[in-house]
């Protein structure tokens, strides 16, 4: 039973249709004009090489991090939606182990950013992964609550042990160049780019080629035939899944810091934590698919700003269209598996 | 004593997307008259009693009640014109009482003391005496099955379907059970027993219709019907007696393959051991099958020689590597979404000659994956094919190909061949005794004596816990009264 190659990405793309199309009904009904509107957005995310890459790509990367970690925990049945808490634990170890490092060579002190950053992205999720183990908490749970207390540490880094050397406002010092992802030249894309999708590749691999990733995906679909008939340890593999996604999400918080804003803000995700669920939710599970549908995103958050300021529509109407899209995919998810259900039974 | 038609189903027709379950088929329930129901599985037994139930709409077809056409739109209305469906799987709420679970069945809205004093009066009025305070939880399987049946007449119900009712009882209990059917018909009801136990429709019945392919092939009073003709228009053209177990042919000095002593285990549910204090040796070429009623520890104990369930205390020293077959195939033997060779691979883990240092090679286990479909003649589409997609028996073909292929030198299987159909049983039994012959030991346990006699080179019996060899050659009354052996009731 093999299915046609198109299909996968028709589905997405006719939902990011219907989702852009409530968008500039909805635009019409409030008095903007769509095609004003819908232009501006175009061309601030795709108009020209640098908006595309200083804008669509620089936040497509973290994205796309964050996804591929939501979609190893999911295809390994484990729901992590503490992506945006992970992101703010790498991004203040990434900061300050940065602030320490000015004395390093360049290469070895943003590795060693990024290396902090995902570990303590790990580390962040490695609670939830052990009330999950031990006591059987449930992961949806524990790792939304820990986004609060993520935020609340980062309110406290920024006004405390991390506060910029005059302590005047709520952010940290500026990191040492030696510690900043050099950018392309001519944009403010930096390399986490490449970052990122050497990650989606070997996501893909992994899943694709390896008994690992085989075995997540068994824990993820039959947990109970996973361990009786395939010996796995599915707890064990399912808070494996969780750190990995943890990881992830801690790594797009060092870019962030290391590529980006090079300093530590209480606002530095703009919700990537939960955008980036709706970008895997797009992708439906596929790794390749997640580089898609990150720049997608991407290109909707940069293109609201440009159409904010060129046709004076607010910027968060471009929510209306992430949620229309997803909703869309859901749906049509929903009804096909509906569809075989009626036919197998 | 023969009645009016009270149901009749006429000229029915179903379609499940691509699979015509119904082409045709009919049914006359006469009041008065105990009617067998016979087919092999994917037959449309189910299907038909679904649409009789009121649960299945059929695409074509008349449903008759006294002789009037009626049509049933949900269980609801089968139940208002007196059709009373017992289902296969229980399914009484255990948090619930005895009563509680009758008056939701049965839609009585009164008050608690009321309640008790009906559901005595109807318990007695049936002759299905039940207490109607305690707890579904706590009952056992046989008053379990009796609520079923009393829940089933508590809307005064003139014809009760009782799908495959035996399935898990005692033979004493299956016994009354008919007995009951039975004093039902003669107070001037209809009985539907569907059933594929031939001994059953030719025991208790007094007209049997035989399903093949959705259709009717044979619809006639029992008087005058043996087995092998039964047989006959249940397969078709062939002829699939499976042969009787040969005497134990493993040598005494066979190596022994599986030698647990002493051996507890927990109750799945923490609470309580399920086995006491069990010893039991098993030569390679030995097949050791165990009966018991329900309940009685044979699962535990299966699932703990076979490493799924921990031991609680005992030695247990099994000789690997160990191919488990599981009673439950869609959630623990298979994952019906990922396809044929996903489950091949999932099954044989990375030992498997297509896993190399963590890298997996999918061609070469597809290709193994075909070998084993054509070599075990299970018939799918391929394998790609999702393994929803295979019938039952074509699973668990697949299942017991897979656990060969680890070249197990013990295979433990649950009910290996439960709701297959006579040739796919056939063919388990084969693969089971090959194996055998070839000098694997095999433990299963299997919920239809039938089965455990015909496959066992050894029978053992399992009641409350305790295991107990049954003699060369014990008849079924000997093992029936083991199975029973320290059982109240």
């Amino acid at each position: 039973m093999k299915r046609p190659r198109v299909v996968p990405l028709l589905l997405p793309l006719a939902s990011l249709g219907a989702g852009l199309a409530v968008l500039a009904v909805f635009f019409s009904v409030l008095g903007y004009d769509p095609v004003l509107a819908l232009g501006a957005m175009v061309r601030g995310a795709f108009g020209s090489w640098y908006a595309f890459a200083s804008g669509t790509l620089v936040r497509a990367i973290p994205l796309m991090l964050i996804a591929l970690g939501f979609t190893v925990g999911l295809r390994a049945g484990v729901l992590n939606i503490g992506g945006e808490g992970q992101f703010y634990a790498g991004a203040v170890a990434a900061a300050w182990i940065g602030l320490k490092l000015g004395a390093w060579p360049g290469f070895a002190a943003t590795t060693a950013v990024l290396a902090v950053a995902v570990v303590a992205g790990a580390c962040w999720v490695a609670v939830p992964a052990w009330l999950r183990l031990r006591f059987g908490v449930l992961e949806v749970i524990s790792t939304l609550l820990l986004n609060f207390v993520a935020e609340a540490l980062v309110s406290y880094m920024v006004q405390g042990p991390l506060q910029e050397s005059q302590h005047i406002y709520p952010q940290s010092d500026q990191l040492p160049l030696a510690a900043r992802m050099p950018v392309f030249p001519g944009t403010r894309l930096h390399l986490g780019i490449l970052l990122a999708l050497s990650c989606s590749m070997i996501a893909w691999y992994v899943f694709r080629r390896t008994m690992t990733g085989f075995e997540l995906r068994a824990v993820g679909r039959g947990p109970r035939a996973a361990r009786v008939t395939g010996g796995l340890r599915v707890q064990r593999l399912g808070a494996m899944a969780l750190l990995v996604s943890g990881a992830l999400a801690g790594l797009a918080g060092g870019t962030e810091v290391s590529g980006v804003s090079y300093a530590l803000y209480p606002n530095l995700s703009p919700g990537y934590g939960f955008t980036a669920i709706a970008v895997a939710l797009l992708a439906r599970q596929s790794p390749m698919g997640i580089v898609l549908s990150a720049i997608l995103f991407g290109a909707l958050e940069a293109g609201a700003g440009a159409m904010q300021r060129d046709a004076g529509v607010p910027a968060v109407a471009v929510y209306v269209a992430e949620a229309v899209t997803i909703i869309a995919v859901l749906l049509a998810d929903a009804l096909s598996s509906r569809r075989r259900d009626m036919v197998t039974a | 004593m023969t009645g009016a038609p009270i149901l009749q189903l006429r000229d029915i027709h179903k379609r499940f997307g691509t699979v015509q379950a119904l082409t045709g088929a009919g049914l006359i329930a006469r009041a008065g008259e105990v009617h067998a129901l016979l087919g092999e599985n994917g037959a449309g037994k189910s299907t038909l009693m679904h649409v009789a139930s009121g649960m299945v709409a059929p695409d074509t077809g008349e449903i008759l009640i006294d002789g009037a056409p009626r049509r049933l739109r949900s269980p609801r209305d089968a139940r208002a014109a007196g059709i009373g469906m017992v289902h296969q799987h229980f399914t009484s709420i255990p948090a619930l009482t005895v009563a509680e679970n009758i008056a939701l069945f049965a839609g009585w809205a009164v008050r608690p003391r009321e309640l008790a004093v009906r559901v005595t009066a109807l318990a007695e009025r049936l002759n299905l005496p039940l207490d109607p305070v305690a707890r579904a939880g706590t009952l056992p399987v046989a008053l379990l099955q009796r609520l079923e049946i009393v829940k089933a007449l508590a809307a005064d119900a003139r014809v009760l379907l009782l799908d495959e009712p035996t399935g898990v009882l005692a033979p004493a209990e299956a016994d009354e059970l008919l007995a009951r059917a039975r004093a039902f018909a003669q107070s001037g009801g209809a009985v539907v027993l569907i059933t594929h136990k031939l001994d059953e429709a030719l025991r208790g019945a007094d007209r049997v219709t035989v399903l093949r392919r959705g259709r009717v092939v044979l619809e006639q009073a029992v008087v005058g019907l043996g087995s092998r003709e039964l047989t006959q228009a249940m397969l078709g053209d062939a002829t699939l007696v499976d042969e009787p177990a040969p005497a134990a042919h493993a040598s005494d000095d066979a190596p022994r393959r599986v030698h647990v002593a002493g051996l507890e285990v927990a109750r799945e549910s923490g609470l309580g051991m399920a086995v006491r204090q069990v010893s039991l040796g098993i030569r390679a070429g030995e097949i050791v099958a165990v009966a018991g009623i329900e309940g009685s520890g044979q699962r535990e104990l299966l699932r703990a020689i076979a490493g799924v369930l921990p031991v609680f205390r005992g030695t247990r020293e099994v000789t690997q590597p160990l191919a488990f077959v599981p009673e439950d195939r869609t959630t623990e033997g298979l994952i019906p979404e990922l396809s044929v060779t996903e489950n091949v691979v999932l099954g044989l883990g990375r030992p498997a000659s297509w896993v190399k240092r963590g890298r997996l090679d999918w061609k070469a286990a597809r290709q193994r994956t075909a070998e084993m479909l054509s070599e075990f003649e299970v018939r799918s589409a391929g394998p790609e094919a999702p393994a929803a997609s295979l019938s039952g028996g074509n699973q668990q073909k697949l299942i017991i190909a897979r656990a060969l292929e680890r070249a197990p030198a013990v295979i433990v299987a649950e009910n290996p061949t439960r709701g297959l159909d006579v040739q796919a049983t056939r063919a388990v039994h084969d693969r089971l005794r090959d194996a055998a012959g070839r000098g694997v030991a095999v433990l299963l346990y299997s919920s239809d004596l039938d089965e455990v006699m015909m496959l066992g080179q050894r029978i053992a019996v399992m009641a409350r816990g305790t295991l107990s060899e049954a003699p060369a050659h014990a008849s079924r009354a000997e093992i029936g009264a083991l199975m029973l052996a320290g059982r109240a009731g």
